[in-house]
């Protein structure tokens, strides 16, 4: 995986509560390969209209083209476990989402796939909002420092500090967890022999 | 000397008997008792197999077609090549990997949250994981049961283990008696419209007072089942003597002296006197009334006798774009009355409300009466199917002019294409009513099994208990 240190790149408004899982991508695009990609269908029927038009929705606008960047509302991904959600996204080529609060499946999803979702206040994320005005426009995101800055206001954010080590280095848990193998068979035997009608 | 354990909550006991090691970010490596997959699990699939990784401990995960199942019938052809095709990488990664799979043709199919309660594969104590945020439906038996996503299957597959950061603990407390007609889906919008979808975000919920110990194991589980709706992590409700009649005798439930053995450690799973909560809310049973949603979030649910939110009074000119939003997506007008809002179709089914005292409730209102809409029955599991056919509620249904299907997903989740057609209105006994969650455009008002019933014989969004009186 990627590692996210720092970003500097152009951030889309999404100024919706509730933008949830299924909005982030219709359940019947759930069953394509991710071989071409899910970017496609990332807030697929927010773009399109019925008959597959292109409607006025923000992403559409000609001056986002190239966000890497998303700023919304609270409860952005609230809903499905879908990391569909995630890989719809990262494939159209976000990296990272800001908001007040995010479903917390979703969070994890985002992890797992290099994807920095940066908690921060409704107050700073308002502020955020009224800096772009309703239009993209650049952001910094530096995950050390933790802290987002637009224009020459510098405003802070929340992650979970395992969180942070995996973005920071792009690592993957298999691999991790597969290093404590011992750990793991010790508890095993432990735990069965505590518990035998569990796994009998 | 004797040292006094500190008293302790149901989600920390149990968290901490799976608890392999912890980090020095202090993220928990914890052991999965039990893991399900479905069709939608072909992603952790090709993540394994794109490592060659193996399946760790394929007999504690069992695999369940459900999302995209066929309910017209049981023949596979009958779906779309694409339809078909996930099903069939189920049946293919399930073979390859020696995990059991309760498929199509299984007498064991169903819902996966109406299947593991039902095959006694939930049991108190339990650390339970499904790639499905419903999964907390499984807490209802006092089991500590979430969703996760599909990286994460992964690696539950690979290691039978999952990274953790401990969520904090909220204990809903529902004191006080149910009024007629008010369900356990009522108890879940009340409190989700009060704290909202993010209310329980980062939090276990304990579920507890003198309304949950009166619910049936069947409530609690339709009541757990929404915990995400409301951002929580898991739901739980500690087991008692009900959870233990309904689980005993069940097919993979403990047996003989293992049953002895495991109903001692499970009668001491309970929040210890003096445990210590994060956070407490408290609600008065008698003062929920049945709950319809009218917007396109489960927050957004109010009494059945209140009226369509006025943007103009909203606390704050983004709140009212949000709630003018909702209004425009369902096709409302503010001030109107919810009795009145006119519905298309109604659709009876999925893991929050298809149980068998679900399907009863609902036919209770429908028995030898006509329904002013059509609609679809999709029973929770196969053999809630069976139990229902043997008691003839299909016959009610059928007799009162809805369809009886088989059981799966279905108009929930509308994958495997039963949809609510755009701009259509539709009552549902499901647990998101999300904008195209039922179908692009569909608009869904989500309520409990008998009142949908009664908006079926009434064409409109109507009160079970002026219906009942």
């Amino acid at each position: 995986m990627t590692p996210f240190t720092e970003l500097s790149a152009l951030a889309c408004p999404l100024p919706l509560e509730n933008v949830d899982t299924d909005q982030l991508i219709p359940a019947r695009f759930m069953k394509e390969s991710r071989d071409k990609g899910y970017g496609g269908f990332l807030l697929h029927d927010m773009r399109f209209g019925a008959d597959g038009t292109p409607t006025d929705f923000v992403l559409n606008d000609a001056r986002a083209k190239g966000s890497e960047i998303l700023v919304a509302r609270r409860n952005f991904g609230a809903g499905s476990s879908r990391e569909a959600a995630v890989y719809a996204l990262v494939d159209y080529g976000f990296r990272c989402v800001i908001a007040p609060s995010f479903g917390d499946i979703f969070s994890s999803n985002s992890v797992n796939n290099g994807l920095l979702p940066a908690l921060v206040s409704e107050k700073d994320c308002e502020a955020i909002l009224d800096a772009l005005g309703d239009r993209p426009g650049e952001l910094r995101v530096d995950l050390n420092a933790q802290t987002i800055t637009a224009g020459d206001r510098d405003f802070p954010f929340e992650i979970n500090a395992t969180w942070k080590i995996k973005l920071l280095n792009g690592w993957d848990d298999i691999d991790l967890t597969r290093a404590r193998a011992e750990d793991i068979e010790r508890f095993r035997e432990h735990y069965t022999a505590a518990y035998p009608w569990v796994t009998s | 000397m004797v040292v006094k354990k500190a008293p302790r909550t149901l989600f920390d006991k149990i968290w901490d008997a799976h608890e392999i090691l912890r980090n020095e970010s202090g993220q928990s490596l914890l052991w999965i008792d039990r893991h399900f997959v479905h069709e939608g699990s072909f992603h952790a699939f090709n993540k394994l197999n794109a490592r060659d990784l193996k399946v760790a401990h394929p007999a504690l995960t069992t695999g369940i077609a459900d999302h995209y199942v066929p309910t017209r019938g049981r023949s596979i052809q009958v779906v779309t090549d694409k339809v078909r095709s996930v099903i069939e990488q189920l049946e293919h990664n399930t073979r390859e990997h020696g995990v059991t799979l309760l498929g199509l043709d299984d007498p064991r199919q169903g819902i996966v949250h109406v299947v593991g309660p039902e095959q006694g594969l939930t049991q108190p104590g339990l650390l339970m994981v499904c790639g499905d945020s419903h999964t907390s439906t499984h807490g209802a038996l006092g089991a500590l049961a979430f969703g996760i996503g599909a990286s994460e299957v992964a690696h539950v597959l690979a290691t039978q283990t999952l990274w953790q950061t401990r969520p904090k603990r909220l204990r809903i407390t529902v004191d006080g008696r149910l009024g007629a007609g008010v369900t356990a889906k009522d108890i879940a919008l009340a409190w989700i419209a009060r704290l909202g979808a993010d209310g329980a975000r980062g939090h276990a919920i304990e579920y507890a007072g003198e309304a949950i110990r009166a619910l049936s194991v069947e409530a609690r589980l339709t009541l757990c089942n929404l915990s995400i709706e409301g951002g929580g992590r898991c739901g739980m409700i500690a087991p008692d003597d009900k959870t233990l009649a309904y689980l005993k005798g069940r097919p993979d439930a403990p047996e003989g002296e293992q049953w002895e053995q495991a109903e001692h450690y499970w009668r001491t799973l309970h929040s210890d006197e003096g445990a210590v909560f994060d956070r407490e809310v408290t609600l008065r049973a008698e003062e929920i009334a049945p709950q319809v949603t009218w917007g396109v979030s489960p927050e957004e649910a109010l009494p059945i006798d209140g009226t369509v939110p006025d943007p103009a009074r909203a606390a704050s000119p983004a709140k009212a774009r949000q709630i003018q939003d909702s209004l425009d997506y369902m096709g409302l007008r503010a001030g109107q009355k919810l009795t009145e809002v006119a519905v298309d179709s109604v659709f009876i089914g999925s893991c929050t409300n298809a149980r068998l005292e679900d399907l009863r409730a609902a036919a209770e209102v429908l028995r030898g009466r006509h329904c002013r809409v059509p609609g679809i029955v999709s029973p929770g599991s196969t053999q809630v199917k069976q139990q229902a056919e043997a008691e003839g509620l299909d016959r009610v249904f059928i007799d009162a002019g809805l369809e009886w299907r088989e059981s799966g997903c279905s108009m929930c989740v509308g994958m495997n294409g039963d949809q609510v057609g755009s701009g259509e209105r539709c009552a549902s006994t499901t647990n998101r009513n999300f904008k195209g969650r039922q179908g692009p455009g569909a608009r869904t008002h989500l309520m409990s099994p008998a009142m949908v019933a009664a908006a079926s014989l009434t064409g409109h969004l109507t009160d079970i208990r002026e219906l009942t009186r």
